[in-house]
């Protein structure tokens, strides 16, 4: 089986935010990236269903240099080949969807996988995205997989329970947390990720349909009130909650 | 100008996003002079459809079909693309939920609309309107505009409240919307849900433990607490880690971002990941035995103590209130 997933060089989730000069990103100075977790359930799942299908899983990401960082993760959990798409500019979601989607069809995959949504942006779009560019079915904050003879039997998160989907290959998966757990990389796999080559393919520029017009910090909250120091308290909060704050 | 606000529904009842996205497209309508225009989809839904107008719509389209007694991401895409043209909308409402989430791009592509996901304030300057996000699961917070003239916004739940309703009535109209096998290939086949268990991310109040429990059964306290002031229960990600919890209850950058009215974390110190993903809650209590854990630094009200002593004591009080 032809297998894709599209993973995200991320800020990891211990930076502190900080805005940057130009008043709509964020300042990259000393902040460390990682291979977006969510998309790092996807690689997993990929693998898995290599496992099961044989094939092969090619990991691609649209991005800089620093992408490559990702790139040789994924590679050292077990991808065969890794594809940077070239360009370090600022898209929105549309715009990564785009570039993603050429790439799948110029691949020719069966199954594409990735992350419910990139934990910077957090707009959980370009899954869907890519799958309605492509006229393919799609399943997102998917928790639990079966394939089997071409048929998917998905398991999806939704509030206070689940949906069971059944939809057919070729077809896009978008990975929730509970799907599975990820692997760690072996010494062999990170030595023999070394060895792999990223294909570089420069991408179209494309227009973006939203804009970022500023970016801040949440407003901080003023500081709190200590109640008490034991069990005596709880009498003074929950009059607190109900009379001075009303919200039970 | 128009405004068109899907109303999502499950087992023929509104959610409360349905109501949230009417009454905010009402909110944005008044100031933009427009009409909304609610979407209603389903098996047999005609009869709720009246409700919407109570919280702002002045027209409700239903689209019925037994097939779509379940969600299905492809037709029902189909459907409210179909709906948008024919109404020549120009700006799309839809709960930032799995549902709204799930069916949100497709619609993009299909109107070549922008989308502003998970919004959680809607300003208009000058006749743009500005959707502001969280960012970072709440670390950052980001003005946005939409520049495609289809404008597609998502909504975050329990941030636009819908309040009562106004009385008011609308008209229903029924859209024939004709559907092939190739529109249904997603579609759900079966619902599970965990009985009486309430979503951290649809909850108005949230009760969450942490590490500081020490031990899975220890959460039995906290779901004693939830139980008195009608909350869900949440977890930080240690002890969703650990296996204590399952994932769904998970708070945090790589967990749920939550809004709830109240949010009260219990021996939970307060990582960065857990307070990017519940700090824009409205009221914040914390239960911790460090008094310089980082919760207390977002908490509007705390106590600094045992919480194995504490909570006991929390649940009684608020029975004691609920029992009056």
């Amino acid at each position: 089986m032809k297998i894709l997933v599209f993973v995200n060089h991320v800020p990891d989730t211990e930076t502190k935010v900080k805005v940057g000069a130009d008043g709509k990103l964020i300042d990259p100075t000393g902040v460390n990236f990682m291979l977006n977790p969510y998309d790092e359930l996807a690689v997993e799942e990929a693998l898995r269903t290599r496992e099961k299908f044989t094939g092969e899983v090619v990991v691609a990401s649209l991005g800089g240099d620093s992408n490559k960082e990702t790139l040789r993760k994924s590679l050292a959990m077990g991808c065969d080949k890794a594809v940077l798409l070239k360009d370090a500019s600022v898209r929105d979601s549309f715009a990564v969807a785009g570039a993603l989607a050429d790439y799948a069809k110029e691949y020719g995959a069966e199954i594409i996988f990735f992350g419910k949504q990139s934990i910077d942006y957090d707009g959980a779009q370009v899954g869907g995205l890519v799958a309605e560019m492509l006229g393919l079915p799609s399943v997102s904050v998917v928790v639990k997989l079966e394939i089997k003879d071409g048929n998917i039997v998905a398991e999806r998160e939704i509030e206070g329970g689940h949906e069971i989907v059944h939809t057919k290959l070729p077809a896009v998966i978008i990975a929730q947390k509970g799907l599975n757990d990820p692997r760690y990389p072996s010494l062999k796999g990170i030595m023999d990720a070394k060895r792999k080559p990223i294909e570089e393919k420069t991408i179209a520029a494309v227009e973006s349909r939203v804009e970022v017009v500023e970016m801040r910090k949440p407003a901080a909250k003023a500081q709190g009130k200590i109640i008490g120091t034991d069990a005596s308290a709880a009498a003074e909060l929950v009059r607190l909650l109900h009379e001075e704050a009303k919200v039970i | 100008m128009k405004i068109l606000a899907f109303a999502e529904q499950r087992n023929s009842q509104f959610k409360k996003v349905a109501f949230e996205a009417v009454k905010a497209a009402r909110t944005l309508a008044d100031k933009l002079n427009a009409d909304v225009v609610a979407v209603v989809i389903g098996n047999s839904v005609a009869s709720i459809a009246g409700q919407l107008g109570g919280y702002g719509a002045t027209k409700v389209i239903v689209a019925e079909d037994p097939r779509l007694e379940f969600y299905s991401t492809t037709a029902y895409a189909k459907i409210i693309a179909e709906i948008a043209k024919q109404e020549s909308a120009d700006i799309i409402f839809l709960p930032a939920s799995s549902m709204g989430k799930d069916v949100a791009p497709r619609i993009a592509v299909k109107l070549n609309a922008g989308i502003a996901s998970d919004c959680t304030a809607l300003t208009v300057d000058g006749g743009t309107i500005k959707a502001t996000r969280p960012v970072y699961a709440g670390k950052g917070m980001i003005d946005v505009n939409i520049k495609t003239s289809i404008k597609i916004f998502t909504l975050r739940p329990n941030v636009f409240t819908a309040g009562n309703s106004n009385g008011a009535s609308a008209s229903i109209e029924n859209k024939k919307v004709e559907l092939s096998d190739a529109d249904f290939i997603v579609s759900v086949k079966e619902v599970k849900t965990a009985s009486g268990k309430k979503d951290v991310s649809e909850a108005d109040i949230i009760v969450s433990g942490g590490r500081g429990l020490k031990a899975p059964e220890n959460f039995k306290m906290i779901e004693d607490l939830a139980a008195s002031l009608g909350a869900a229960v949440g977890a930080s990600r240690a002890v969703v880690d650990a296996g204590w919890r399952p994932h769904d209850e998970q708070v945090g950058q790589t967990g749920k971002t939550v809004s709830p009215t109240l949010y009260v974390a219990v021996a939970i110190s307060g990582a960065v990941q857990h307070l990017a993903g519940m700090s824009s809650s409205k009221y914040i209590v914390a239960i911790n035995k460090d008094k310089d854990a980082p919760i207390f630094s977002v908490a509007d009200y705390g106590i600094v103590g045992d919480a194995f002593e504490v909570v006991p004591a929390l649940t009684a009080e608020v029975t004691k209130l609920h029992g009056k």
